[in-house]
């Protein structure tokens, strides 16, 4: 209809705008297959991880010992009863699986989100202000980076005694340096950006231009930085769970379950490949994700 | 050049420094000591007995700078668990930790470098996507699991490899693909992405306009230098290799320090943990500083940093 009638008085040079920004962004991504295969595959892990209750066909901590390490559906043992197999303890694995999604994405998000949140104040403080600040923050990122992060969460997680809370906590605190590092360096850039001096001329407090006009500028490199710290803390999660200094039995853990399997790897090898395969999955689909969204935001700039 | 690898030294010498402080305290903060040596079934007198006996009821001052003191002498106390110092602990396992890692360094850069160069010679055809998966599956794969999977493959499956010990050189084979295809795909990106930024240079165009063949082109002129941050990230990463060591050595049941530092957490052994996490730290920061260094020395620009 609004193409045959005459354009309304005054919306010519409306027409001539070309499409908004956000909408070409959106038609890139979608156009991008590691974004949208990634996206589908984190989309799907969310999904098993909040519905674990409904979709699970068994109960993920009930023990039987007459089904013990049945194998998967394929075998030529394997049952529709546990389509992936059963323990060593007789647990169903697709329902341990299921339930161990929610301690992934749990650990992968909230690390993310809290050491987002130390490395990007850190980072934005020195790329603004410089000068002291920044020597300070430098320093101890290049402290932060001689820890190293394995041997430093084993000994911490040993002395606490592992647990989901200890893991996120420790997660959080080593693993803000990359944020901090991005968003330095963005930070430096826009430093003498002209809607800065704008927003200072107009007499805005640096509290504001700080969180209301740099921050929102951050945003695309930080998601990027976010799913590469998320999946990070997805592997470090699995390694200590998998060193039995992380989650602790029975919670179902990705991690743990290889651990668990381990004895039985040699006759039974899927107890451990099924939980390896599906973190590496997940680690690979939110590695894609964030992959995608730095070509989408910035195409030119391309590798 | 003088100025910057000394005030670059005097950076290294306090981050050593501070990481020495942050790890004793975090040791003696995040939990009771004595209680944790004690175990958990042990009485109060007995953990008070073991407090005296360890030096950890006097102020925590004194009990650092006397640490600090003898540390500084690469004295590291004894062992809580054995009768032997440290030192003697630390200098038996380092060797193989330095060889798991010195092999796995290379063999990722035996990969990384030709995917690197052939990825970016034939960009966005599929030896480049093939390289890219390599790759991304590299940093997807928890690398316990990838250490687990090669066991049941070429230990078990094909009967190549020997499955766990350190008697020989094939003992550190597997150990050392695993470890080293975790440090393998940030070098071969980094190389794809030195040979794209160096093919598209007007010095390579004048190499080929005067007739060069292509193979001299790349190798002499192009990959010369494209490699030098790569040198460096390759540092930087034997860095990062020594400390992620510890899972691929309990995997293996290598004895090196990682297995060393594993076993003292488990057995509340601290006097070797906090050495343990010194000397990794100290390697890590060597390396980096040999990377930055190396990094100056190549290219005049860095220096002013």
């Amino acid at each position: 209809m609004t193409t045959t009638s005459l354009p309304l008085p005054g919306t010519a040079a409306l027409a001539a705008l070309p499409v908004p920004a956000w909408r070409r962004t959106l038609r890139r991504a979608a156009g991008h297959r590691g974004l949208l295969i990634g996206s589908i595959v984190l989309g799907l892990a969310v999904l098993a991880a909040v519905l674990a209750p409904w979709l699970a066909p068994h109960d993920p901590f009930a023990q039987d010992v007459t089904q013990r390490l049945i194998p998967p559906v394929w075998h030529e043992r394997g049952t529709w009863e546990h389509v992936l197999g059963t323990d060593k303890l007789g647990r169903d694995y697709l329902s341990r699986l299921l339930y161990g999604a929610r301690v992934s994405l749990v650990i992968g998000f909230v690390t993310a989100l809290v050491a987002g949140l130390i490395g990007t104040t850190l980072g934005v403080l020195a790329g603004y202000f410089g000068g002291r600040v920044d020597a300070v923050v430098s320093y101890v990122i290049t402290c932060r980076l001689a820890m190293p992060v394995v041997l430093v969460a084993l000994a911490m997680a040993s002395l606490v005694g592992g647990s989901l809370k200890v893991v996120i906590v420790l997660l959080s605190l080593l693993l803000w340096d990359r944020f901090a590092i991005v968003t330095r360096s963005a930070t430096q850039q826009l430093r003498d950006a002209e809607f800065i001096a704008a927003a200072k001329s107009l007499g805005a407090s640096t509290p504001y231009i700080l969180v209301r006009e740099l921050l929102p500028n951050l945003m695309g490199a930080l998601t990027v930085v976010a799913t590469l710290e998320m999946a990070h803390a997805i592997l470090l999660e699995s390694t200590l769970s998998f060193l039995g200094l992380g989650v602790q039995p029975p919670t179902p853990s990705w991690g743990l379950m290889v651990a668990e399997g381990k004895a039985y790897m040699f006759f039974q090898p899927w107890v451990i490949m099924i939980p390896g395969v599906v973190l590496a999955v997940l680690v690979l689909a939110i590695n894609l994700v964030g992959d995608g969204i730095r070509d989408v935001a910035a195409p030119d700039g391309r590798h | 050049m003088l100025t910057y690898i000394l005030r670059r030294l005097a950076v290294a010498l306090a981050v050593m420094l501070t990481v020495a402080v942050v790890s004793f305290l975090l040791l003696h903060l995040s939990g009771d000591l004595a209680t944790a040596i004690a175990g958990p079934e042990s009485s109060a007198a007995d953990v008070e007995k073991i407090r005296v006996q360890y030096g950890l009821d006097r102020p925590m001052v004194t009990q650092f700078f006397e640490w600090l003191g003898s540390a500084l002498q690469l004295d590291f106390g004894r062992s809580f668990y054995f009768q032997n110092t440290v030192m003697e602990l630390v200098g038996e396992r380092l060797p193989i930790t330095l060889k798991l890692g010195a092999m796995s360094l290379l063999l990722a850069v035996a990969v990384a470098i030709p995917l690197g160069v052939a990825a970016a010679l034939y960009r966005d055809t599929w030896v480049d996507r093939l390289a890219l998966l390599v790759a991304t599956i590299g940093q997807a794969m928890p690398n316990f699991w990838f250490a687990l999977a090669l066991i049941v493959v070429f230990s078990v499956g094909l009967k190549w490899l020997p499955v766990a010990g350190n008697a020989s050189w094939q003992n550190f084979v597997l150990p050392a693909v695993a470890l080293g295809y975790y440090a393998m795909p940030s070098l071969m990106r980094l190389t794809r992405a030195g040979m794209l930024d160096v093919m598209g240079s007007d010095y390579i165009r004048t190499a080929r306009a005067k007739g060069l063949s292509p193979a001299r082109v790349v190798f002499k002129h192009a990959l010369r230098n494209a490699i030098i941050p790569v040198v460096a990230l390759a540092a930087v990463e034997l860095g990062f290799m020594l400390g992620g060591s510890v899972v691929i050595e309990s995997v293996y049941s290598l004895q090196g320090l990682g297995q060393l530092a594993w076993d003292s957490i488990a057995r509340n052994d601290y006097p070797v943990v906090q050495a343990v996490v010194l000397i990794i730290a100290t390697f890590y920061i060597a390396l980096t500083f040999v990377a930055d260094v190396l990094n100056a020395a190549l290219d005049p620009r860095m220096r002013t940093r």
